[in-house]
């Protein structure tokens, strides 16, 4: 049971592997981009377990700013994605426009909650 | 005034829907009127439109005028006291005194943090039209400007709901949504002017966020969200209600993800939406961390946790083509997450790290919760389960309407009707389960209703139009066409279609000058009194007003030291601070239970018992409100029970049963000795058994209650009267020092 899933998890992987490469660089980026904010939020999570939380609403701000940059380049990659015909219409400079915008009042609200 | 302009908005659909008829089929008369105009037809009904809108923008602010008009330019009832004497600090010292204010004045002797413990968004709301006027140079005072913030408030938000309207059906059902909840008594009952209260911006806000949102489900686009996020802060920011908001977007979110409506637009509104709308309303500090600590906005953070397992699942699986390894891979990351999941929220509780639901909450879930645990909550009359009378009495024609919009609703499924569907289903839930939730209930009523109106007066209209057109292009195309045909025979099997619809667009209309008349009288009768001061009917019909309260809260202010502090129940404190200008020891803010039911003890107890605990809490006066003398009901008397239950609730020594006679609450001669001889009875009857109240009727006869009250003569011990207002309305006692011992 054990060999057959750990089979299995290396099958998905290399298929996944071999599915991902054909993704073109501009969302490559992206998707390097958002994987290390996540990496960042989780290194804060776990220094938070060993330290602690005391000045919780700098942590908070930490973790969230991570969280929500990658969340919104989440939501760019999607927009800016060709595949998606849900955005056919949406220009991807106007996409990246609306990145910005919520990444400036994402990062202005972070720095006054810092304390 | 109000009653006249109704009709005109009311029957603006009607307008609207019939220029349209006209203008569609080029007959002779709309080639008239074009001609004439020199307009055409998308300008015609453009400006039409906008003049509608117009006129119910000023509509919704006239029609909530009637208690300026009637009495004066004043602050209604109880917590809008305080929030003016909040905004009157803000303009005086600024927003950094205002934001690190502590107020030594109420809550004596511990004081309250004010700008902890409150939601600015109204005071800063007020100081920001206040500060704009007077930089145009119209130097009004602060106290106009509260008066006329809600009004104000109410106006915009018949904009928001043409917007919403138009954005979930079409432009029609737009402006019926405008001009149904311009004069709604629902929402007018908290928006009137003087009723300076959160209510009356944050409808403005929870409506103006829910259309962005929809808005920005409907566009996929990022600055939709992030407008809506806004619109989340500025009601975090005005009003406690916030937490519907939070809660009902997720569990929109769920219901499209179980139905099968996940879209990528979904997620993007979603996303950017709770993350930056959880950011700013950490901003507000009344609100703080609960965000990520509370049990109530945990919801929120397992949906958005959701999606992004959602949004990776799918995104494997548009990568992958095997479905066998995506059924393992499935399986390997539901459970895990899952596993994951349940762990860290039982971590979370077992720790005590998430906070459980609060009171209010549970006792919305369940509506018998507060009845059984918390009396301070059940004891606000507004929380009190609604009756069907006030269900009708607020919403009137709506009440049906409502129906039959979701009947409309579901035929034409979208995104944003199944938001609106839920919207109005959840707030009509808790509409029954608590009076003041009516309010919240209100704007989607309003919009469901006006569907059903809008899209009721469209097919009939179109029906109408079928049957003029159908001659016509019988005539010029010749009945060969199979298409006239068809209908010629439609007409046939129905021959009394057009009248049918005539006489029910009649109804409708009837129904709906109904509704207007409705609104203007109960607003005018019911929802336009101050409670501050009082009218009544005279003898021979004239209006008597009782301005007893001010008087005695004046006589305070002038004829007490500076540094005195005054006991009363706490639905006076905030009037006392801020009409009175003195410490009181409770009042409206109840954020300490135990506070309160010291006083709830001491106006229960004997006169001396009860003066150790004045002289404990440093108490020179005591406030009574009495109503025996004018028949005014809801006074401290008929309160009493509530200060008993309270008080029992942390001192057992107070026991309901020792105040009732056979459960039931008497004040006469049949009255329990206890009730005869406890503080709060000697404050209000002292020397009432003096008094002939009614004729006919022996000496000291309760009008309030309609009975002879039980102990004329009373002697007080350790209190003396200092002032009892013109119609014996407050009155109020000096609590003596201590007699010098012998």
């Amino acid at each position: 049971m054990v060999k057959s899933t750990s089979k299995d998890a290396q099958d998905l992987f290399r298929s996944l592997h071999s599915a991902y490469s054909a993704t073109p660089t501009n969302l490559k980026i992206i998707d390097l981009y958002v994987v290390f904010a996540v990496f960042t939020a989780l290194i804060q999570v776990l220094y938070m377990a060993l330290v602690g939380s005391f000045p919780f609403n700098s942590f908070l701000s930490g973790v969230l700013s991570c969280i929500g940059t990658a969340v919104l380049a989440v939501c760019l990659r999607i927009q800016v994605n060709k595949e998606n015909k849900e955005f056919k219409d949406l220009a991807p400079e106007r996409a990246f426009a609306d990145f910005v915008l919520c990444n400036l009042v994402l990062h202005l609200v972070i720095i006054n909650f810092l304390g | 005034m109000g009653g006249k302009e109704d009709p005109t908005a009311n029957g603006s659909p009607k307008s609207e829907s019939m220029a349209g008829k006209k203008a569609s089929p080029p007959d002779l008369l709309s080639s008239i009127s074009l001609k004439s105009l020199k307009l055409k037809t998308k300008q015609q009904e453009l400006l039409l439109r906008v003049s509608i809108l117009g006129l119910v923008y000023v509509l919704a602010f006239i029609a909530r005028l009637f208690s300026v008009l009637r009495y004066e330019s004043m602050i209604h009832e109880f917590d809008p006291y305080f929030n003016y004497r909040t905004t009157l600090f803000l303009t005086e010292k600024g927003f950094y005194e205002f934001w690190n204010w502590f107020d030594s004045e109420s809550w004596y002797p511990l004081g309250r943090i004010i700008g902890g413990t409150l939601y600015p968004g109204l005071m800063v709301t007020a100081a920001l039209i206040y500060w704009t006027l007077r930089f145009l140079r119209f130097f009004v005072h602060i106290r106009e400007v509260c008066v006329l913030t809600a009004p104000f408030f109410a106006s915009n938000t018949t904009l928001v709901a043409y917007f919403f309207g138009k954005e979930i059906w079409d432009t029609g059902a737009g402006l019926v949504a405008a001009a149904l909840i311009a004069i709604c008594p629902g929402y007018i009952s908290r928006s009137v002017a003087g009723s300076y209260d959160n209510e009356a911006v944050a409808i403005f806000a929870l409506l103006l966020t829910f259309y962005l949102f929809v808005k920005a489900v409907k566009t996929g686009s990022l600055s939709w969200a992030l407008a809506s996020a806004f619109g989340y802060f500025y009601m975090v920011s005005a009003w406690g209600g916030y937490v519907f908001i939070i809660n009902l977007i997720p569990l929109y979110v769920l219901v499209l993800l179980i139905t099968a409506r996940y879209s990528l637009r979904l997620y993007v509104a979603y996303n950017c939406m709770y993350i930056l709308g959880m950011l700013l309303a950490m901003q507000i500090r009344f609100v703080g961390f609960q965000h990520v600590q509370s049990g109530e906005h945990m919801g929120a953070m397992g949906v958005f946790l959701l999606m992004q397992v959602f949004y990776f699942l799918d995104w494997v699986k548009h990568q992958l083509n095997d479905t066998k390894l995506f059924q393992t891979f499935l399986r390997i990351t539901v459970t895990s997450a899952i596993l994951v999941g349940g762990i860290a929220l039982g971590v979370g509780t077992a720790s005590g790290y998430i906070s459980p639901w609060t009171g209010r909450f549970y006792s919305l879930l369940d509506p018998t919760y507060a009845k059984d645990h918390i009396p301070i909550i059940a004891s606000v009359s507004e929380h009190q389960p609604t009756a069907w009378s006030s269900f009708m009495f607020d919403y009137h024609i709506l009440l049906f309407l409502f129906p039959a919009g979701l009947y409309f609703c579901f035929k034409r499924l979208s995104d944003a009707t199944i938001f609106i569907v839920m919207y109005g289903l959840t707030s009509l839930y808790f509409a029954g389960v608590m009076v003041r939730l009516i309010l919240v209930a209100t704007p989607a009523v309003c919009l469901i209703s006006a569907i059903a109106v809008s899209a009721t007066v469209k097919n009939l209209t179109s029906l109408l139009r079928t049957k003029q057109k159908v001659p016509q292009t019988g005539s010029t195309k010749g009945a060969g066409s199979s298409k006239s045909s068809s209908k010629v025979t439609l007409d046939q099997s129905q021959p009394f279609q057009k009248n049918g619809a005539i006489a029910l667009l009649v109804g409708v209309f009837y129904l709906l000058s109904r509704y207007a008349i409705h609104c203007t009288w109960v607003t005018s009768e019911a929802y336009s009194s101050p409670s501050i001061v009082l009218a009544a009917r005279g003898a021979h019909g004239n209006r008597i007003i009782f301005d007893d309260y001010r008087e005695a809260y004046y006589w305070l202010r002038q004829n007490t030291p500076t540094d005195a502090k005054v006991m009363s129940w706490w639905d006076y404190g905030y009037q006392i601070t801020a009409m009175g200008n003195r410490t009181v020891i409770v009042d409206n803010n109840t954020w300490n239970n135990t506070h309160i039911a010291t006083v709830g003890r001491a106006m229960s107890s004997y006169e001396d018992e009860a003066y150790d605990i004045m002289r404990s809490l440093d108490v020179n006066y005591v406030l009574v409100v009495f109503g025996g003398v004018t028949g005014y009901s809801s006074d401290d008397i008929n309160k009493f029970l509530w200060m008993v239950r309270i008080g029992g609730g942390v001192y057992p020594v107070i026991k309901e049963p020792d105040y009732l006679v056979n459960g039931e609450f008497r004040v006469d001669k049949g009255a329990s000795p206890k009730m005869l001889n406890c503080l709060m009875y000697k404050l209000c009857y002292y020397r009432f058994g003096e008094l002939v109240t009614e004729y006919g009727k022996p000496t000291g006869y309760d009008r309030a209650r309609g009975v002879e009250i039980g102990n004329k003569d009373i002697k007080l011990e350790h209190l003396e009267e200092a002032y009892t207002t013109s119609n014996w309305i407050v009155r109020i006692y000096r609590v003596k020092p201590p007699t010098n011992r012998l």
